[in-house]
């Protein structure tokens, strides 16, 4: 284990009832990087994500925050030491405005004082959120909920962001520009995990890459070593 | 047309304790999606205590409130917490069966402990009126019951439209998995909100009780009252929580004018009939 990661994940097994989901994963995560988790439907991506949020408890294994353990906490454990998800699906809660969305966000105690704060950063990161504030969430387009969904978990002062399948169903456009802050987080020092199926992009934006198959880690490495023929092969498991 | 005006009051002050008796009902479904059959008997309930309080210490019903609502606070959220959380999930039935449970439990208790003899909560406002000018006189005690309905109800809308615990209530209610990612915990906050709910049940128990009589079976009584409020208000809305609570009162002492005493009831329930029939989501309700 390297002294400056930020997450640990040691061989975890994680089960839906007798259906064994993910098969001893194990993945680091070193603090300021950004890493893409990559596989298709059904390869255990949003499972992964949704067991180091603590949503799901594996039923095997360790994953450890800062040298802390995580695995066993609740979600509302998770986001109070800084780790926040941006949901598959955005998820924004329909029928709060846009401002009350990101007041959610800080909604745990630490992140609370410094709500004004936080607030105008993100209005200053995306100013299409400030412009709408005031409008229910529902009557945002997809890529303004998405950057809803990415403000919100900011709002709780993350040092790890978790950004599941953020490009789904949006236009290039708007995916680009969703990417290119998701660059410009990183730079401020966050730690990003990205899971997506596009593997183009996914690569491109990453520091280092682990592709999963049937909830197994099939190829792990630096961008630059995984040719886009390799990752195809893990990918579809030829 | 002698009195005409004098029951249009009437029906407007009453109308504000039917929707302080319905607001609890309505807001937890809104939240928890749960139809707490148990409602009307938990007034009944904080009634009863009210009554044993106020002859203890030789004190106003309405001082009783003083005590009564953290105690209705604290049943409503043991009740969620430890019983409703239980059951919850997809299916709306095994929490309905378990708020019906209760309700046969705490009617029952109520006719055990406390007889089936009918009780009021006296007190000197019982008989105290005021003088408007005209005909019009003011029944202290309607004033009273459409004062505190009013205050709650207001108290309730800013509590869940402008606190952290009033805002992730809503989220949780619109989505709760996410609300768990922003680090609400569901389980607390469903019951806060039953806390809340039941403590409002309590309040309308206590007016209720110093405006009518009431008996351990009266419960089921409010609890239609509260389904007709709130089936013609909208559910979820407070705002129509509150026009429902008016409009079904109105309809019930302008029909008692018209037709007769008798028809009172039948008055209100064809009025709720005629909202279902044109907007079954209700006036305020969401479509």
């Amino acid at each position: 284990m390297q002294d400056n990661s930020a997450l640990n994940v040691n061989g975890i097994n994680v089960f839906y009832d007798d259906f064994h989901a993910l098969w001893d994963i194990s993945l680091e995560v070193g603090q300021g990087e950004i890493v893409s988790i990559i596989g298709s439907n059904g390869s255990g991506k949003s499972t992964l994500l949704n067991a180091i949020a603590g949503q799901l408890i594996p039923r095997t294994g360790v994953i450890s925050y800062f040298g802390e353990t995580i695995s066993g906490l609740p979600p509302h454990e998770t986001v109070a030491r800084g780790m926040a998800l941006v949901p598959e699906g955005r998820r924004v809660f329909p029928r709060l405005t846009v401002f009350e969305n990101l007041f959610m966000g800080s909604y745990p105690s630490k992140a609370r004082k410094n709500r004004e704060h936080s607030l105008k950063n993100i209005y200053e990161l995306f100013p299409r959120l400030e412009e709408r504030q005031n409008q229910m969430a529902d009557t945002l387009s997809g890529g303004e909920q998405q950057m809803l969904a990415i403000g919100r978990a900011l709002m709780s002062e993350p040092k790890v962001l978790l950004c599941d399948e953020i490009s789904l169903g949006l236009a290039p456009i708007v995916i680009k520009g969703i990417y290119q802050k998701i660059k410009h987080i990183n730079e401020l020092g966050l730690t990003i995990i990205l899971v997506e199926q596009d593997i183009t992009r996914s690569l491109k934006a990453a520091d280092r890459a682990y592709i999963l198959l049937e909830g197994k880690v099939v190829l792990a490495g630096k961008p630059s070593i995984l040719t886009e023929e390799r990752v195809k092969k893990a990918y579809f498991g030829i | 047309m002698e009195g005409l005006a004098q029951d249009i009051l009437n029906g407007l002050l009453l109308g504000g304790l039917y929707a302080i008796v319905a607001i609890g009902l309505s807001t937890i479904f809104g939240i928890v999606r749960l139809v707490n059959l148990a409602h009307g008997d938990l007034m009944i309930l904080a009634a009863y205590l009210s009554l044993f309080m106020a002859a203890a210490l030789g004190i106003s019903p309405l001082l009783t409130l003083v005590a009564i609502i953290p105690i209705m606070f604290a049943i409503g959220y043991i009740l969620q917490r430890f019983l409703l959380n239980r059951v919850l999930g997809e299916e709306m039935e095994p929490p309905l069966l378990v708020a019906f449970g209760v309700s046969i439990i705490l009617q029952n208790f109520m006719l055990m402990t406390f007889t089936p003899d009918a009780r009021s909560l006296m007190s000197d406002l019982s008989l105290m009126t005021f003088a408007l000018g005209g005909n019009l006189s003011v029944p202290v005690l309607y004033l009273i019951d459409f004062c505190i309905a009013s205050a709650v109800i207001v108290g309730q809308h800013y509590f869940l439209q402008y606190t952290y615990m009033g805002r992730g209530i809503r989220a949780a209610s619109d989505d709760k998995y996410a609300a768990k990612l922003m680090g609400v915990n569901t389980q607390n906050t469903y019951a806060v909100a039953m806390g809340i709910a039941i403590m409002t049940a309590g309040v309308a128990g206590v007016l209720v009780g110093m405006t009518f009589t009431f008996y351990p079976h009266s419960g089921p009584q409010y609890l239609i009252i509260a389904f007709g409020v709130v089936v013609i208000g909208g559910l979820g809305s407070m705002k129509g929580t509150f026009f429902g609570g008016l409009i079904l009162a109105l309809a019930q002492i302008l029909g008692a004018r018209v037709f007769g005493p008798g028809y009172q009831l039948l008055c209100g329930y064809v009025v709720l009939l005629i909202v279902l029939a044109i907007r079954p989501q209700g006036i305020l309700g969401r479509g």
